[in-house]
């Protein structure tokens, strides 16, 4: 087991080494750099744009590039002693194009004004509202998904599939637009685009709309495994010894019906990333996906190349995470 | 289905069983039975009906739509829809810039069913042709494509999608068909894996068989044995896999369109017109909702579409 978590584990290497290269080679291609204009829209003087361009080491060769930016090649001392770029490998993400003076590190989490918590910062934000997805997908999704098993081919099951079948096939970014209109435009009951992040109305939208595609297919699958659980052997002769139906349900068909559920929360993790770029999109979210999507728009290309990198890392370690917990889960499966 | 054919008059092997008093069975294959099966599931014949009803809209656009997609009318900006204004020259009403709403709904439709289908085929194209030689040579070539298919299935696929459009959107490259051929690269790369996989491990599990040792025996080719024998048995899950590949194309567009990347203005698909009509939101709710609304339908009747087809190419998944 302890081998089989270090081999998974190793394995995040190659991962975020290619997702690395394919991110930069793919940054390179772009036309124009980032210092072609100034803040101001006009043309940069040739000598100032060499200048800047000299700072950011973007004169060397790009295989050069590629070994600074994740920080193998060290790059030389400032004024004060301090090195001038220490490299992704030491959490340092590069400096923005676009905001000047800020790292990439710095802008994604650093809270907004000095003092705050980490959890008021672009990354914080995110995460904050990806916990609550979450927690929206799994409460709502495994009770509706044991309930349409439990009560098969009465009206609660066909009413729980149709739901869950609308939702998991509207992605939460269209949604979100009918849930505004409705409960923001007609109803006026929470906030469109909300100034402040600091009560509770403004999150609930946004985690819903964020949620709900989990909770659909959590619902469905956790309805598929459970019928198939509830007419094994097991559970006949767990009833048939005079076991409380509810704690047949709980003991025996929850724990078993939930592994087939632990295998997709990788790959549903990793929507919910995704998912997040829309809807925070969607809702002037204050968040690191708004702002990847933001810096897409400025070409800021250090910025994309820091989010993503974050992003890939979260979402390798979230399914890394996923699959130790399945082996965990079922003691059947091998270690390979 | 049993069907007995006695009192027919021609003498045919099946006939001549009749007069036997035998009972005959009409030979009836995969492909048959799972689309007796298909049709007798109301949903997925609702959203069949409903994906038909998108492709004809799609076709004859040039008919159906009153204007083309980039009249402008600039005196008649914001005009509202049909049950607010009672004029029916615009029946969903203009959008900020004097464009009939309706009508770039219908050409818009074009790019939706198209990046919902062009994507998904080159997807099958690498990911057949991976998992088949993946699968049928096996050994380290099968160990290298597999540990390459490992590291993009880790790559978050949207994710990836969104960096290349916003790479290579002013290039040569992203300017071709409005954006649409980087679209369709974009979500075709980073999508293949799933696909090769699944074909691999089916062509795995089918090589151990039976009856592709008897077509061996029999002295049938390699070629022959993969075309012939594992490439159809291949298909159910495939087509399955597919039928849910598209509604997942159809969202990447929308997306990547909401968020300024994919197809570029002014060509009209529903995604930029989700962008458009989140602008104006607080001027002309129907600028948002109608496209919402068909995306909302679209994806849901190829949801439908899927889960009849898993159901009837696939019974013992039936529940």
């Amino acid at each position: 087991m302890l081998q089989f978590v270090f081999r998974r584990t190793l394995w995040i290497i190659p991962v975020l080494i290619t997702i690395s290269l394919i991110t930069f080679v793919m940054m390179k291609s772009t036309p124009g750099g980032p210092f072609d204009v100034t803040s101001s829209g006009r043309d940069m003087p040739k000598e100032t744009q060499e200048l800047l361009m000299r700072r950011y080491h973007l004169d060397e060769p790009d295989w050069k590039q590629y070994l600074i930016y994740i920080g193998a090649w060290p790059t030389g001392n400032d004024a004060a002693g301090a090195p001038i770029f220490k490299g992704v490998l030491q959490g340092d993400l590069g400096p923005s194009y676009q905001y000047k003076g800020r790292g990439v590190t710095d802008i994604i989490f650093a809270p907004p004004s000095v003092g705050g918590s980490l959890w008021e910062s672009r990354f914080g934000r995110t995460a904050t509202l990806g916990i609550f997805g979450f927690v929206f997908g799994v409460a709502l999704g495994l009770p509706l998904g044991i309930l349409a098993a439990v009560r098969h081919n009465t009206w609660l099951d066909y009413v729980s599939l149709f739901v869950s079948t609308l939702f998991v096939s509207t992605p939460g970014f269209v949604l979100a637009i009918f849930l505004m209109i409705i409960f923001g435009l007609w109803l006026k009951w929470l906030p469109i685009a909300a100034r402040t992040w600091n009560t509770w109305q403004p999150w609930l939208l946004p985690s819903f709309c964020l949620g709900v595609g989990l909770s659909a297919f959590i619902a469905r699958l956790t309805r598929a495994t459970m019928l198939e659980v509830l007419r094994q052997d097991y559970i006949r002769t767990a009833r048939a010894k005079g076991l409380a139906q509810n704690l047949i349900l709980i003991r025996h068909a929850l724990r078993n019906s939930m592994i087939p559920v632990a295998t997709v929360l990788g790959p549903a993790l990793a929507g919910l990333v995704t998912g997040s770029f829309f809807i925070e999109s969607m809702f002037s979210f204050p968040g690191m996906g708004r702002m990847f999507v933001q810096a897409i728009g400025q070409r800021d290309y250090s910025v994309i190349l820091g989010t993503t990198l974050l992003y890939a890392g979260l979402i390798a370690v979230a399914n890394l995470t996923v699959d130790i917990v399945y082996a965990w889960l079922d003691p059947r499966i091998s270690y390979k | 289905m049993t069907q007995s054919v006695a009192g027919r008059q021609a003498v045919s092997p099946r006939a001549s069983a009749a007069a036997l008093g035998m009972r005959v069975t009409k030979p009836r294959g995969l492909w048959s039975d799972a689309w007796a099966r298909l049709l007798k599931n109301r949903m997925a014949i609702v959203g069949l009906g409903t994906i038909c009803f998108f492709a004809v809209i799609a076709i004859f656009a040039p008919i159906f739509a009153p204007y083309s997609m980039n009249d402008q009318y600039h005196e008649k900006v914001y005009v509202g829809p049909v049950w607010q204004t009672g004029d029916w020259s615009f029946i969903l009403g203009t959008d900020a810039v004097g464009r009939d709403e309706l009508s770039r709904l219908i050409w818009g439709s074009r790019i939706s069913l198209i990046v919902g289908f062009v994507p998904v085929a080159i997807r099958l194209v690498f990911g057949g042709v991976i998992g088949i030689v993946s699968g049928f040579i096996g050994g380290r070539l099968d160990n290298f494509l597999m540990r390459i298919a490992d590291v993009f299935y880790a790559i978050p696929d949207i994710l990836f999608a969104i960096i290349m459009s916003a790479s290579y959107r002013d290039t040569w490259f992203g300017q071709q068909m409005g954006g649409l051929l980087l679209l369709f690269s974009a979500l075709a790369i980073f999508g293949w894996e799933g696909l090769a996989r699944l074909i691999r491990g089916q062509v795995l599990s089918l090589k151990q068989k039976e009856f592709i040792e008897a077509a061996r025996t029999l002295g049938a080719t390699d070629a022959r044995i993969m075309w012939k024998h594992i490439v159809p048995n291949t298909l159910a899950p495939v087509i399955v896999s597919l039928a849910f590949g598209v509604p997942s194309a159809i969202i990447g567009e929308a997306g990547l369109s909401f968020i300024g990347l994919g197809v570029r203005p002014p060509t009209a698909s529903w995604g930029n017109m989700l962008q458009d009509g989140l602008s104006s939101i607080y001027s002309q709710t129907t600028l948002i909702i109608a496209p919402a609304l068909c995306v909302a339908l679209l994806l849901l009747a190829f949801t439908f579409l899927g889960d009849g087809l898993r159901d009837a190419l696939d019974p013992r998944m039936k529940q």
